[in-house]
């Protein structure tokens, strides 16, 4: 294996399985149902059973519980287990919480996984005029502060932030259809996704209709989705043994002072996501991965803006110049940085976070529908936690 | 057009119950540190900069500027008129509040134009701050 850090838990732990179920608007089961068959699938990949299970991870907010998956599957010991918050922009942490795990001898097979019906069950992106001061434990209790107002939903969040960003730079939502265009031309190659055979133009998006203006339009948001993803991740010296194994070289999470989850409205600049640029610092500056190394990067487009924000933060394009890095084609296949090569969260579902991960898994095995040659490093990146991944 | 219904009340918690009776007394307040007098919200337990418990509740003036905003077209909840105007208010004290423009047509909102506090009855007998431009339209 290559690509260790030497850092923190870097090059400790590897994903060994990977599976999910079908992405759908509509699943027709349980969230632990869901979880269950993505879990079942991960392991068969690995060439698990059960009986080597002995960790469980997944996100604060998700609703699978622990005892249930553990009577439903027969797991004989569970004797580690965790929950990462910050939503979505924890989805990455679940994989640095396994690894330490792992390197740390808490647990040797650790299961990381998510489920989800944000469609067809709680939608994700519902006007709910009745916030809770705390909500489920996902890390912040700033939704109160919004809801009064009518600020609902993670577009509605966001699109403050967005907001600003354009104002500083001039972007305009234009520049974000561009990048739009580019993932749902990745999602029309991509058979899993929700938009497979559907690419749109320019023009499309600049016809499809404002949710938060001047940022938001329908098509720059990602897509409520059902359905779950799970990973197997054991130590260095288990992997060794796996068909095909995806070294975690890096693993990081970034939580400033300043910031808050979705609602995060008081930080001094909004136009730069500060968070992104300390990940980026933890997962560059310690080990001999270089941005230039990084073959594919996956990054968390809940919404186009915050992927603009993120190429910035993460320091692949200066303050402001994301626009032009993407209207010079750089996320594309041809491109210096092919980026949400499943076409992301907005063009193949959205899993919270954790389809970026499956397919950064697929494209280091080889496996991925957009394949791109010889990827030996992927960068997923969810602004706030994310992973270095090697073959 | 109907008149708009009242906005749902906020979640009062007793760690921001301070900030909702003062709205319903038509004051703007914000927690200050007695310690090193650093003004935060939203309310905090304790100051982020040293750490003191001991907090006092400040006066605020009400004005500021438009930090950043967005018209909230979609998806709606029938509590509300549309476009929903959502503004980040840069106070004049130097912290930061989300709350609507009122009184305002979409177009007239942008990025620097100066507002002042008021307040808008909500449910559960409680009122919540909004702003209103002030000065020129230009």
């Amino acid at each position: 294996m290559s690509g260790a850090s030497g850092h923190g838990v870097g090059g400790r732990a590897a994903i060994v399985g990977a599976g999910s179920t079908e992405f759908s608007q509509q699943a027709g089961r349980s969230e632990t149902r869901l979880a269950t068959e993505a879990i079942l699938g991960a392991l068969a990949d690995a060439g698990l059973s059960v009986a080597d299970v002995d960790g469980l991870v997944s996100y604060t907010i998700d609703p699978v519980e622990e005892t249930e998956l553990v009577r439903g599957l027969g797991i004989p010991q569970i004797r580690w287990s965790s929950r990462v918050p910050y939503g979505g922009g924890g989805s990455q942490g679940v994989l640095l919480h396994a690894a330490a795990a792992v390197a740390a001898g808490a647990a040797d097979t650790v299961v990381a996984y998510r489920a989800v019906k944000a469609r067809s069950g709680n939608r994700f992106g519902a006007a709910r005029a009745g916030i809770p001061p705390s909500s489920s434990h996902s890390g912040t209790t700033a939704g109160q502060w919004a809801a009064p107002y009518g600020v609902l939903t993670p577009a509605s969040w966001l699109s403050l932030n967005a907001t600003r960003y354009m104002h500083r730079f001039g972007v305009t939502s234009e520049d974000f259809g561009r990048a739009v265009v580019q993932l749902r031309a990745y999602a029309a190659t991509n058979p899993a996704a929700r938009f497979f055979g559907r690419p749109i133009t320019l023009a499309d998006h600049q016809a499809s209709r404002w949710i938060a203006e001047p940022a938001i339009r329908l098509f720059d948001c990602c897509q409520e989705t059902d359905g779950a993803v799970a990973f197997v991740i054991t130590g260095r010296e288990r992997a060794a043994d796996a068909r095909a194994p995806v070294t975690i070289a890096a693993a990081a999470s970034a939580a400033l002072l300043g910031q808050e989850i979705a609602t995060d409205h008081y930080s001094p600049d909004l136009s730069v996501m500060d968070g992104s640029a300390a990940l980026a610092r933890l997962l560059f500056d310690h080990g001999d991965i270089k941005r230039t190394d990084v073959d594919v990067a996956l990054i968390y487009d809940a919404f186009s803006p915050i992927l603009f924000m993120q190429l910035e933060g993460l320091g692949f394009c200066r303050p402001g110049e994301a626009r032009d890095f993407i209207a010079d084609g750089n996320l594309g296949p041809g491109g210096s940085l092919p980026c949400n090569t499943n076409g992301g969260l907005i063009g193949e579902g959205y899993i919270h976070g954790l389809n970026l991960t499956l397919e950064a898994v697929r494209q280091l095995r080889g496996t991925a529908a957009n394949q791109l040659a010889d990827v030996r490093t992927v960068l997923v990146s969810a602004s706030r936690t994310g992973v270095l991944l090697t073959r | 057009m109907s008149a708009p219904a009242l906005r749902p009340a906020p979640a009062v918690t007793e760690d921001n119950l301070f900030f909702w009776e003062a709205a319903r007394d038509g004051r703007l307040v914000a927690q200050r540190c007695r310690s090193c007098g650093l003004l935060r919200h939203p309310p905090r337990t304790a100051c982020p900069a040293c750490q003191s418990l001991d907090t006092e509740i400040a006066e605020l003036s009400g004005a500021g500027e438009i930090y950043s905003y967005s018209l909230l077209w979609h998806p709606r909840s029938p509590r509300f008129d549309y476009p929903v105007i959502a503004v980040l208010v840069d106070l004049a004290e130097g912290i930061r509040v989300l709350s609507n423009l009122v009184g305002a047509e979409p177009g007239d909102v942008r990025i620097g134009r100066p507002v002042t506090v008021e307040f808008a009855p909500c449910e559960g007998d409680l009122a919540l701050p909004v702003f209103r431009l002030t000065g020129d339209a230009a």
